[in-house]
Order: structure tokens, then C-alpha cells, then sequence
């Protein structure tokens, strides 16, 4: 049986021209980026070429990329850097209450440390209303952080109108941008954001591997200590291959995904209407046009996200949802209940993320199993007898 | 041959893919309720007992994998045992039965036990207020 792979937000297959970038620096050309003979200058410079490709495809300039070693790890350096670098200025950040875990669960940690948050709320398709932000910010505030588009139900934020306004408070904004980097068009300038995370593994890239953009004059502390590298702001030997592969999947991405966007949309928008034709009471969540455009996330009532998936799997179709009946604490998706579904509808959820490799074929796939499977499992819930 | 990074046992899986016993008894002699939308499983177990043997049992069941086949186990094990046999069946056993759960799932298989619990408990509220009248 094929295995159509629908779950691109999750991660993706690092493509083959990629790997071939990343292979002579494991072998050939294996040396440390800081030493200074030969071997040590070609690894500089694949280095530094990569940082120049990551700067050229979000309009920055080469000396504001730090690498890192994922999108968590940016996140992580951007919040706990700007908080630590600024304490004495204020404690008070503005976040919403969607952000990948990355960011909500660094400032739950910065809240325990004496820092004030707020989780702005979001409308029912996941939008933050920039006018929340611009109420809820003091002369203590010191960070904005709101994502750029949500990783489970795609809703592309308002960024660009945010950043405006921290820029007229005078407080620094940090996006992050792990779902649209390579997907959709990243401009620093025109979203006005003074930090933004990226990983290279959400576009085709290798794992272990990210940036963060810092707007030059952008106070932070250092993330790592221990050396010279990243201009001390992370220390440790740059991981030389995988950044290599970073900088190859952003070329790359740079000049295939205005094409892809829309072929994926297309495929997004073919299976939206189809599931909404073929199965009763399901809806779609997140925005129905601002959202990325390989994203699918819909509730289907009565039935459970996992034995959906499980029985999806059997039928060789990988997909994700916001059910957390697997995780220790029992409580759906944040971002599902932030949007205001009921539980039951939030541990309904069924995420499909398309990709490079899927075709029109993969969506057909997809129609013809699903309300099937979806029977199946509401001839045995006891939630559609009561709703009769 | 078993695949050791795959979530469930082959039994489950196998009762999750093919569930004894689904769906509701007419006129049940005791039916159980557990669980909440919060958690994400719900479980409703029907059973028709019969000179104190449990003759039948089925279910209805919102959840996981792991949820459907505790609970689809669950009346196999029931079905023929005296009540008070019934009573002795624990999360643990069910579990075992079904060639043991994830650490996160064992919750299910306590749901699986309450729900048996709370049906058995509904027939004997039943039967006693019977004998008053």
C-alpha cells in the first residue's frame, strides 16, 4: 500500500538536492568554521553563504541571522533573550493564547520568574485583533510575540498591522514563523518584526536546524555561553552540514513556492469542499481564505481524533489532530479551545498538511476512506444518540 | 512480526478494528455512564443479566484506540460471569487481556472498569427497588 503523508506541519522529507548540498561537509569538508586554516575557512564560508540565502529570502542583511538548532530553540532565544535583556525596562510581555508551545511555555517559565503576560484572546477562526494588542500595551511592556500563521488550524495572523503598532509604542516584536518561512512570502520589513524563528525542516530541510532574525540594535542576552560563535550569542561549533542544508532549502523554497502555494491551495481547497460534500456536521476550523495554503483542519462531530487517525494509518494516510487523548493531561488542542470549540469538537479535530509530494490523486485518497471510516466509528458513539 | 515501536498490541489494535459487541441493549437490565468530553472518552455499557449471569453486554464508546478496545474487551469478559465475578474485574485484567496498554491509556482501561462498575450498580439499584415494591 502507498503511504500518502499528510502531515507537512508536523515535519517534512529533506529533499534530495538538499542532502547532496549537506553530504562533502560531513567527509570531505569536515572542519571547524573557526579555525583558521583551510579546512576551517570552507566550512566558514558554507556558513556564511547559507546565512547570506536565509537573509536574502526575508529581505534582512547577513549579520542579523543567528543559527540555532530548530524553531523551539529560537523561540526560546528570542523571549528569554529580549525578557532578560530588558528587566530593568519592564516585565510585561504580549503574546496570544495560540503560539506554538515553544513560545506559551517559555512565558509560563518567565511568569514564574516575576514577568507579567498576557494571552490575548482570538476570534473563532484563531485571529488576534491588533487593536488587543495596542490596548493591552504599557509603559512596562517590553515584548510583543504573535505567530505568524498558527501551526494547527493555519489562520495567517495580522502581523504586518501588529508590528506597526509596536513600532509606534517603541516595543520590540518578535513573530514566529516556523509555518510560513519558506511557504509564503517572509519580509522583515514589511511585517515590521525585529525577531522572527525559522526551521529548516518545515521546508524540506534538515532537522536540528533554524535561525533566528535579529534586527540589528534588537537588546539581547546571550543564549549559550562558551564561545565566539554567532557573534557570542550562541556558542558551540556551528552544526556546518545542517546549515548548509538550511541555506540550500531556502534557495530552494526562494524560487519554487509562489508555484507551489498555488498548486497546494488548490489541493486545499479541493479537499475542503469535498470533505464538507461527502461527510455531515463537519466544519471547517481556522479562517476559510487567510490561511496557509497546504492547511486542512476540521472537526467531525461525534466521532474521536485518535481512532480517526488510527484507522486513517490503517488505510496508509498519516495525518495529525488536536485530540489529546495520548498526552498525559487529557485536554484538547489550546488552540482549538482558544477558537471556542466545545471539547468534544476539539478532540474531533482532523489535521491534513499537504505537501511537495502530494498530488490530486493523495485528496481523492483521502474522500473516499474517510466518511467510510467516519460511519464506522458514529454507529459506535454514544454522543450522536443523545444529540438525536 | 509485532512492530515494538507501534502504540498498541496487535490485540488491540485487532479489537479496535473489529469491536465486540457494539451498540445498545433494548430494555437493559443495568446500563453504565463514564466519562466526560473533557477527556476526550466516553463510555456507555448496556448489560442483561439473567438469574444473576450477565447474558449480554454491549457498548457505546467516544475515544481512542485504546478506549474502544477496553471497551470492546470489557463485555467479552463480562458476558457469562455471575455479578458477583463481574464486580472482581479489574482495570488491570482488562488491560492484560488485551495484552497490556500504553502508560497513557491505562486511564481507559479504568474507564472500562467504572463502566462495568456503574452498570452492575444500576441493576442492583433496580433490583432492590423491585423487592420494596
Amino acid at each position: 500500500m502507498r503511504r500518502i503523508y499528510l502531515d507537512h506541519a508536523a515535519t517534512t522529507p529533506t529533499r534530495p538536492e538538499v542532502v547532496k548540498a549537506m553530504l562533502p561537509h560531513f567527509t570531505d569538508a569536515f572542519g571547524n568554521a573557526s579555525s583558521i586554516y583551510s579546512y576551517g575557512q570552507e566550512a566558514r564560508g558554507a556558513v556564511e553563504e547559507a546565512r547570506a540565502k536565509v537573509a536574502e529570502l526575508i529581505g534582512a542583511r547577513s549579520e542579523e541571522i543567528i543559527f540555532t538548532s530548530g524553531g523551539t530553540e529560537a523561540d526560546n532565544y528570542a523571549l528569554e533573550g529580549v525578557a532578560y535583556a530588558n528587566e530593568r525596562k519592564g516585565d510585561h510581555i504580549i503574546t496570544t493564547s495560540i503560539e506554538h508551545h515553544a513560545v506559551i511555555e517559555v512565558c509560563k517559565f518567565l511568569e514564574k520568574r516575576g514577568f507579567r503576560i498576557n494571552y490575548l484572546p482570538v476570534d473563532k477562526y484563531g485571529l488576534v485583533d491588533p487593536d488587543d494588542v495596542k490596548k493591552a500595551i504599557t509603559d512596562k511592556t517590553i515584548l510583543i510575540s504573535v505567530m505568524h500563521a498558527n501551526n494547527e488550524v493555519g489562520t495567517i495572523e495580522p502581523v504586518e498591522e501588529i508590528g506597526k503598532i509596536a513600532r509606534e509604542a517603541g516595543v520590540c516584536f518578535h513573530t514566529d514563523a516556523v509555518q510560513t518561512l519558506g511557504h509564503i512570502p517572509v519580509n522583515v520589513d514589511k511585517l515590521k518584526v525585529d525577531l522572527l524563528a525559522i526551521s529548516a525542516h518545515k521546508f524540506y530541510g534538515p532537522k536540528g536546524v533554524g535561525a533566528l532574525y535579529v534586527r540589528k540594535g534588537t537588546r539581547l542576552v546571550s543564549f549559550m555561553h562558551g564561545g565566539e560563535q554567532e557573534k557570542r550569542r550562541r556558542a558551540g561549533t556551528e552544526n556546518v552540514p545542517a546549515i548548509v542544508g538550511l541555506g540550500k532549502a531556502v534557495e530552494l523554497a526562494g524560487q519554487e513556492m509562489g508555484k507551489e502555494a498555488e498548486r497546494l491551495a488548490y489541493l486545499r481547497d479541493k479537499l475542503i469542499k469535498g470533505l464538507g460534500e461527502k461527510i455531515d456536521h463537519i466544519r471547517l476550523n481556522g479562517h476559510p481564505t487567510r490561511r496557509l495554503p497546504n492547511n486542512v483542519n476540521v472537526s467531525v462531530d461525534f466521532v474521536e481524533g485518535e481512532s480517526l487517525l488510527l484507522n486513517l494509518d490503517l488505510e496508509g494516510i498519516c495525518a495529525s489532530t488536536g485530540s489529546a487523548c495520548s498526552s498525559a493531561i487529557l485536554e484538547p488542542s489550546h488552540v482549538l479551545l482558544a477558537l471556542g470549540l466545545p471539547p468534544e469538537q476539539a478532540h474531533g479535530s482532523l489535521r491534513f498538511t499537504m505537501g511537495r509530494e502530494n498530488t490530486e490523486a493523495d485528496v481523492e485518497r483521502v474522500l473516499k476512506v474517510l466518511p467510510g471510516i467516519v460511519a464506522k466509528l458514529r454507529a459506535m458513539s454514544p454522543l450522536l444518540k443523545t444529540k438525536k | 512480526m509485532p512492530d515494538p515501536w507501534s502504540l498498541y498490541s496487535e490485540k488491540v489494535m485487532e479489537h479496535f478494528k473489529n469491536p465486540r459487541n457494539v451498540g445498545e441493549i433494548e430494555n437493559p437490565d443495568g446500563v453504565g455512564y463514564v466519562g466526560n468530553p473533557v477527556c476526550g472518552d466516553i463510555m456507555e455499557l448496556y448489560i442483561k443479566v439473567d438469574n444473576g449471569i450477565i447474558a449480554d453486554a454491549k457498548f457505546k464508546t467516544f475515544g481512542c484506540g485504546a478506549a474502544i478496545a477496553t471497551s470492546s474487551m470489557v463485555t467479552e469478559m463480562v458476558k457469562g460471569k455471575r455479578i458477583e465475578e463481574a464486580l472482581k474485574i479489574s482495570n488491570k485484567a482488562v488491560a492484560e487481556a488485551l495484552d497490556g496498554l500504553p502508560p497513557v491509556k491505562m486511564h481507559c482501561s479504568v474507564l472500562a472498569e467504572e463502566a462495568l462498575k456503574s452498570a452492575i450498580k444500576d441493576y442492583l439499584e433496580h433490583q432492590k427497588l423491585k423487592k420494596q415494591t
